[in-house]
């Protein structure tokens, strides 16, 4: 589209401006991460690099992290066992009832983080009776990580068209063998993906967390969230928080490498639209 | 084994698809749905006079208290419009960056800036709202900016949610408007062009009605968001809303938390079924 100099000028503006208040918060933390003050004061005074070492030293943030990579293996786990069966089943097969899983795999993300955790809380509390623990908030987390495991790999199903299976088939070979030398290793990157992005979703969940975590479990967000209030010990949050920001680019950049050609140009469809899903997630 | 298994399925599609769903139907409808249904059935029951436990009789009493008392009225409309204050200011901001990603930035930028979106989508959620508190602080970088022109920043309080909330959600508002851009062809604007539309024109007499289901789809994903939400809020304001009700009601009262989250999931059903209506689904 052809636009005059001054309406693209100002298109040019605002998004530079929209870029920039997306990005600034994210710099402000960088910075307070190395302020020698012990309160957030802006300009900080001064830069160190000292908190570094008392954050990693700190017992509490340490064993929190160990809790949520355990908390966010387990989950991933399960999601990417349940998503990709589920996105098998739709993807390959005609049965009744096919367009309601996607509904019901979207789910736990489309509605409010507060319902979800209500609801599990009140069903292991009142209804099981069993007490909350750490494989309370593994059945949380795996609950609405399924979907972007489904949604990347579906994607990818569709993308690779079952004629392949059905030549496999037609040279003898069994359904097992098809499914282990020729579906699987098409949906290969796209459940690689799926996991990473799983992964990246549990580890920052807080919502749903402080509703399925025992009195004993701590996980990294949580930990974060009760020091907010402990005022010494803000330059270490100020540290654990860039921390975190650092581990969820990885998976995330990882991930839309391995399914960037899923919908050609358009992010839109394919890997963009499963990573675009979580956002029923996070909380 | 595998290839015992394998040959008991073969040519039975039914029992193929049965193996395939038993798990995640199974984690999904008797887990999750059946959780949903007990918080139902949670939100009728009631709290013992003397004991202050949960007792499961069944009484309408909590939504008496929902529906009597004005503080819950007045705070979920407070949240409602909140949450539809963000909507909209994010389909504001996420409009303009789409359209530059999906129509004017040449294509080595344009793989680069959908990075730059998705990266702070998926980067945490706490962390985000964190930022915001330090810098709307009284000492933050709001006032510093400000304080030489004689002004000062909104403190904490419900314009400080709907900054924070319209920020943590932005992406989610411009990664689905930004594919529904791409899929407008270029053909059509030139088009529009040829026949002499202004730019503003062809934006509101082309894009915007191509554009508007991609915009209710990325709109469920914000409005849901804020609608649950009780970290953020509870971070940089001292006012109530829906989420940081429930949440301080669930250790001490937990039938009435539990009647309380029927109102945003009745607000979300109506939500989803005009979301549908605008065709959004198939940009979600």
């Amino acid at each position: 589209m052809r636009l005059s100099r001054r309406a693209e000028l100002l298109l040019r503006a605002a998004s530079a401006v929209t870029l920039a208040f997306i990005y600034i918060p994210l710099v402000v933390i960088f910075v307070y991460a190395f302020n020698t003050s012990r309160v957030l004061e802006w300009p900080p005074p001064g830069l160190t690099t000292s908190w570094i070492g008392e954050a990693i030293d700190n017992s509490g943030a340490r064993d929190a992290f160990f809790t949520s990579l355990e908390v966010a293996a387990v989950a991933t786990l399960v999601a990417l066992i349940l998503g990709a069966l589920a996105s098998l089943a739709v993807a390959r097969f005609r049965f009744f009832g096919r367009e309601t899983i996607s509904f019901l795999v979207v789910l736990p993300i489309a509605l409010p983080g507060i319902v979800t955790g209500v609801a599990l809380n009140t069903t292991f509390t009142q209804f099981l009776g069993v007490g909350l623990g750490l494989w309370t908030i593994v059945i949380g987390h795996a609950t609405f990580c399924i979907v972007v495991v489904y949604n990347n790999a579906v994607a990818r199903l569709r993308r690779v068209s079952g004629s392949l299976e059905e030549a496999s088939a037609d040279l003898g070979a069994t359904p097992w063998m098809t499914f282990r030398r020729v579906t699987l290793p098409s949906m290969q990157t796209a459940l690689v993906a799926g996991g990473l992005l799983a992964f990246g979703l549990s580890f920052d969940e807080i919502i749903v967390t402080t509703f399925t975590a025992g009195a004993g479990e701590q996980t990294l967000p949580l930990w974060i969230f009760t020091n907010f209030s402990r005022p010494n010990q803000l330059p270490i949050v100020n540290v654990v928080a860039v921390f975190v920001i650092l581990l969820s680019i990885i998976p995330v950049y990882m991930a839309h490498k391995l399914t960037r050609e899923e919908g050609g140009a358009s992010p839109g469809r394919g890997g963009g639209t499963a990573v675009a899903a979580e956002g029923t997630a996070i909380p | 084994m595998g290839r015992r298994l394998a040959d008991l399925f073969h040519g039975r599609p039914r029992l193929q698809v049965g193996a395939l769903l038993a798990g995640p139907v199974g984690w999904l409808v008797v887990g999750y749905l059946g959780s949903l249904a007990i918080l139902l059935a949670a939100s009728f029951w009631t709290l013992g006079e003397l004991s202050g436990e949960v007792e499961r009789t069944f009484t309408t009493a909590n939504f008496e208290t929902l529906f009597s008392e004005g503080v819950f009225r007045t705070v979920t409309l407070r949240t409602v419009l909140i949450a539809a204050l963000v909507t909209v200011t994010d389909a504001m901001l996420a409009l303009p960056l789409a359209f530059f990603m999906a129509k004017v930035a040449r294509r080595r930028w344009k793989g680069l800036l959908v990075v730059a979106v998705l990266v702070p989508l998926w980067s945490s959620y706490l962390v985000k709202a964190y930022a915001w508190r330090t810098i709307l602080s009284e000492d933050g970088i709001f006032n510093w900016v400000l304080d030489p022109i004689g002004l000062s920043g909104p403190g904490y309080g419900n314009v400080a949610v709907w900054l924070v909330m319209s920020y943590i959600w932005l992406p989610f508002m411009i990664i689905p408007v930004y594919a529904g851009l791409e899929r407008i062809p270029d053909s059509v604007l030139a088009a529009s062009d040829d026949l002499g539309a202004k730019p503003w024109r062809t934006f509101r007499s082309v894009i915007w009605p191509l554009v508007f289901p991609a915009v209710v789809a990325g709109s469920i994903f914000t409005f849901s968001l804020t609608l649950g939400d009780y970290i953020a809020p509870s971070l940089v304001s001292s006012n109530q809303f829906i989420g940081t009700v429930i949440y301080s009601n669930i250790t001490n009262n937990l039938p009435l938390a539990a009647a309380y989250t029927t109102v945003p999931i009745a607000i979300m059903i109506v939500y989803l079924l005009l979301a549908r209506r605008f065709g959004a689904f198939e940009h979600v």
